[in-house]
């Protein structure tokens, strides 16, 4: 679509029948695919907007840096062999090979489930070393970053477990390919989410 | 997957036509029950808010003749007002209401894309009303900080509602954003994606332009009022401070220590910038349509219109500091923010002007829509003028904490939106029930209501002028404020009273036409757009019967010459009257403009 071509027309010049009567999607994708794409934008501004009041607390007098816990390196890890092993699913669907396709997103799935795992021991091991969410801004600001991408995760899972389910108890395949292939735009979302939001707590 | 277009897939739909009363009536997934649903919820919780108002006028315009106003309530009313009148109630009939129910209808769609969501959207909305509403009940009562909610004063003790009634708050509006997440998703993804054949953006009504870049902005605002809701909870619930400073309340040290409540008010009014065009774009949308159809003319500067709602949604992002230049801001940054608000007056300027032009020359129908939306163009003009002065950091200073920013805001975004309101339902009424309203009812409904407005919010402006101060409970023993004035504020509450208790001959006017209404049958207003050229009136579920519509041509065919009608709806072929050798420079020649 040409979104200058599109504002420029002239609607009130007739055109013949045969110009003006295409089917009119803006978009050649799925409906799915385009509200998955302004959501991940929507979540986009949320963290943006968090990032931007992080940088202006810091500014404030009382900020004490915070080292973050080594963990979230080792569970960074285990998001990135979630992500690979969602976009290996995908892959596989696309070749109709499904039932490798349903071991791939399974495991895709399990890896999530163990970086959830990994953030609870990562804020288990901040607390233990005395930083509680009300112990200065630094840590406050990393429960609640850390937090609030778990809740995205969490929401992934719920799509993921009901595309599982349809994955063991549909016979024809076909449509749960397209859920595959968005939960794996998800996934990269979250995982570049992640990087990001892991690079401005490091930078403390 | 092969990409097949909606418009293309109609063939093999499924219409999961309901058949219980629960499933259509209440778990609905219909969109038009959904925007009943939506729309009766709003006007409930509007009403509520309504009485508020009435609570303050009393108080202001007869200090102490009330005992149960007290300042706890009375600034609870005031918060509560504000917060019920912006987002559960404007945003939530406007996009909720009038988007649910006219895109599907206007694009010649059989739904929204995803009506499971959509019923959802609905049901989440009316948890966070219940949350909010609950808040009257607990211990403390609702939160008393302002509609704005800025940090300390929210969540320090002394504050009505510095407890629960503010927790329940944040709770409601988390809650409220996830349903219009939901409802936005949506209506873009409708709009984008579902429109007919032949429908191309450009051949879109109004409406649908003002609710699409509405929704896009509520998108990207609403997450900023989310952030800003979700730090403030762990402020009052886990103790951190996010937003909270050092701070001593009735001889005690709190536990906080170096917030910025100025952050708060970025993030606030980032949000609530932005809050106000998605309240006034769908507002242009309708009123727009409203205008062009009961002047038999084509809207004026049709793309221009569309580049203006643009050009407003894309500038409502830069302006929010304007909010806040009695924050003790650097000058620079205020500067900057005084000239984009400057620059945003310009489409919408435009706009006005067009609506204006529409208007002139047009074989206008003063019917009780139309009569409404005429009354829209003048306070729109009377609200946006005192925008202009209040734009300006050195005018605003004095004036920011007076009557006349109240004045200024309710002319923009109360009186002007609200009469939109009753111009779409007075318009989109006899689609929705398939009856006519009574016309005598609707015009007196409209005299009393336009001009009791002015009587409320002129003399504000003048009260501004006098320094009169906004927020103030009681006015105390104040030696600048002649006694006058509170001959002015008893006035003020008098018509207040009026306008409120005008609103009844509205009710009135809905539930008598529902039984007793002429039958209005599929398009009263001799209209152009698709929603009218349905079979049915009121649309059956799945809206358009067997086939679904083919759009020809533009949405404001009105009065083309050579054409037997002054209307040529969208679906109907064929190129009529204007021709090749009708060129605009002849016209402009030998038309009006040479008299």
């Amino acid at each position: 679509m040409s979104f200058y071509k599109n504002v420029t027309a002239k609607p009130w010049e007739y055109s013949s029948p045969t110009l003006g009567t295409g089917p009119e999607s803006a978009f050649a994708s799925s409906s799915e695919r385009i509200a998955l794409t302004l959501f991940l934008v929507v979540v986009g501004v949320i963290f943006s907007l968090l990032a931007v009041s992080y940088y202006v607390r810091m500014e404030l007098g009382d900020w004490v840096p915070m080292s973050d816990p080594s963990l979230l390196w080792v569970t960074t890890a285990l998001l990135i062999l979630s992500s690979v092993l969602f976009q290996l699913a995908r892959n596989t669907a696309q070749g109709e090979n499904f039932l490798k396709a349903r071991k791939l997103f399974v495991g895709g799935g399990l890896f999530a489930i163990f970086f959830v795992i990994g953030q609870a021991l990562a804020w288990q091991q901040l607390s233990s070393n005395g930083f509680d969410v009300a112990n200065g801004p630094a840590s406050a600001f990393f429960y609640l970053l850390t937090g609030l991408h778990v809740v995205h995760i969490v929401g992934g899972l719920w799509v993921w477990s009901k595309t599982t389910l349809r994955f063991f108890s549909q016979d024809d395949l076909t449509s749960v390919k397209h859920s595959v292939e968005l939960c794996t735009t998800y996934w990269h979302f979250l995982l570049v989410l992640w990087v990001f939001i892991f690079a401005v707590l490091a930078n403390t | 997957m092969a990409y097949v277009p909606l418009a293309d897939q109609d063939k093999d739909h499924e219409l999961h036509d309901p058949h219980t009363f629960i499933t259509k009536y209440i778990w609905s997934q219909d969109h038009k029950v959904i925007a009943i649903q939506y729309g009766g919820t709003a006007i409930c919780v509007g009403l509520v808010a309504l009485v508020l108002s009435m609570m303050m006028r009393l108080q202001l315009g007869f200090p102490d003749s009330f005992t149960l106003i007290d300042p706890s309530s009375y600034y609870q009313a005031v918060t509560m007002h504000g917060m019920i009148m912006v987002v559960y109630l404007l945003t939530a009939l406007f996009l909720g209401g009038f988007g649910n129910y006219l895109i599907p209808l206007m694009c010649g769609a059989r739904d929204m894309v995803f009506p499971f969501l959509n019923m959802l959207s609905f049901w989440v909305y009316l948890l966070s009303v219940l949350i909010l509403m609950s808040s009257f009940f607990v211990t403390g009562g609702p939160t008393g900080a302002g509609w704005t909610l800025y940090p300390p004063q929210t969540i320090t003790p002394g504050t009505p509602g510095h407890d629960t009634g503010i927790l329940l708050m944040l709770i409601s509006l988390g809650v409220f954003i996830i349903a219009f997440t939901m409802g936005g998703l949506n209506y873009v993804t409708t709009v984008l994606q579902a429109r007919a054949k032949g429908l191309t953006m450009m051949r879109l009504p109004l409406s649908v332009w003002g609710i699409l870049v509405a929704t896009i902005l509520g998108l990207f605002a609403f997450p900023a009022l989310l952030v800003s809701a979700i730090m403030m909870t762990f402020d009052l619930t886990l103790g951190t401070s996010f937003f909270m400073p050092a701070i001593m309340a009735a001889g005690e040290q709190l536990d906080y220590n170096g917030g910025s409540p100025i952050l708060f008010q970025h993030l606030f009014w980032f949000f609530g910038h932005p809050e106000v065009y998605i309240v006034a774009l769908p507002a242009f949308g309708l009123v727009s349509d409203v205008l062009s159809t009961h002047a038999r003319k084509n809207i004026f500067g049709y793309r221009m219109m569309v580049w203006a709602i643009i050009a407003i949604g894309g500038l409502s992002f830069v302006v929010w500091a304007h909010h806040m230049y009695v924050s003790g801001m650097n000058p620079y940054f205020g500067f900057f923010f005084a000239t984009t608000t400057l620059i945003i007056a310009v489409p919408t300027a435009m706009k006005v002007y067009n609506w204006v032009l529409t208007l002139w020359e047009g074989d206008i129908r003063l019917n009780t829509p139309m009569l409404f939306a005429i009354g829209f163009v003048f306070t729109f003009i009377h609200g946006g003028l005192t925008g202009l002065f209040l734009g300006n950091v050195v005018i605003d200073l004095p004036l920011s904490d007076t009557y006349f920013v109240v004045a200024h805001f309710h002319m923009v975004m109360g009186v002007s939106p609200v009469l939109v309101l009753f111009a779409s339902l007075y318009h989109w009424y006899p689609k929705i029930t398939g009856r006519m309203m009574n016309e005598t009812l609707g015009k007196v409904h409209f005299w009393c209501t336009f001009l009791g407005t002015y009587a409320i919010y002129l003399p504000m402006h003048y009260l501004g002028f006098l320094g009169v101060p906004r927020r103030y409970y009681a006015m105390g023993s104040t030696d600048f404020i002649p006694e006058s004035a509170q001959a002015l504020n008893a006035n003020i509450t008098l018509a207040a009273l009026f306008v409120a208790a005008a609103q009844i001959l509205f009710f009135i006017n809905i539930f008598w036409s529902l039984r007793n209404g002429k039958p209005s049958g599929n398009n009263p207003w001799g209209a152009t757009s698709l929603e009218w050229q349905t079979t049915e009136t009121p649309p059956k579920h799945g809206n358009w019967g067997p086939d679904l519509p083919v759009v020809h041509r533009w949405a404001y065919d009105y009065s083309v010459p050579g054409y037997p009608q002054d209307f040529i709806p969208q679906n109907v072929p064929g190129d009529f009257g204007v021709s090749e050798d009708h060129d605009h420079d002849t016209e402009m020649k030998e038309g009006p403009l040479a008299k």
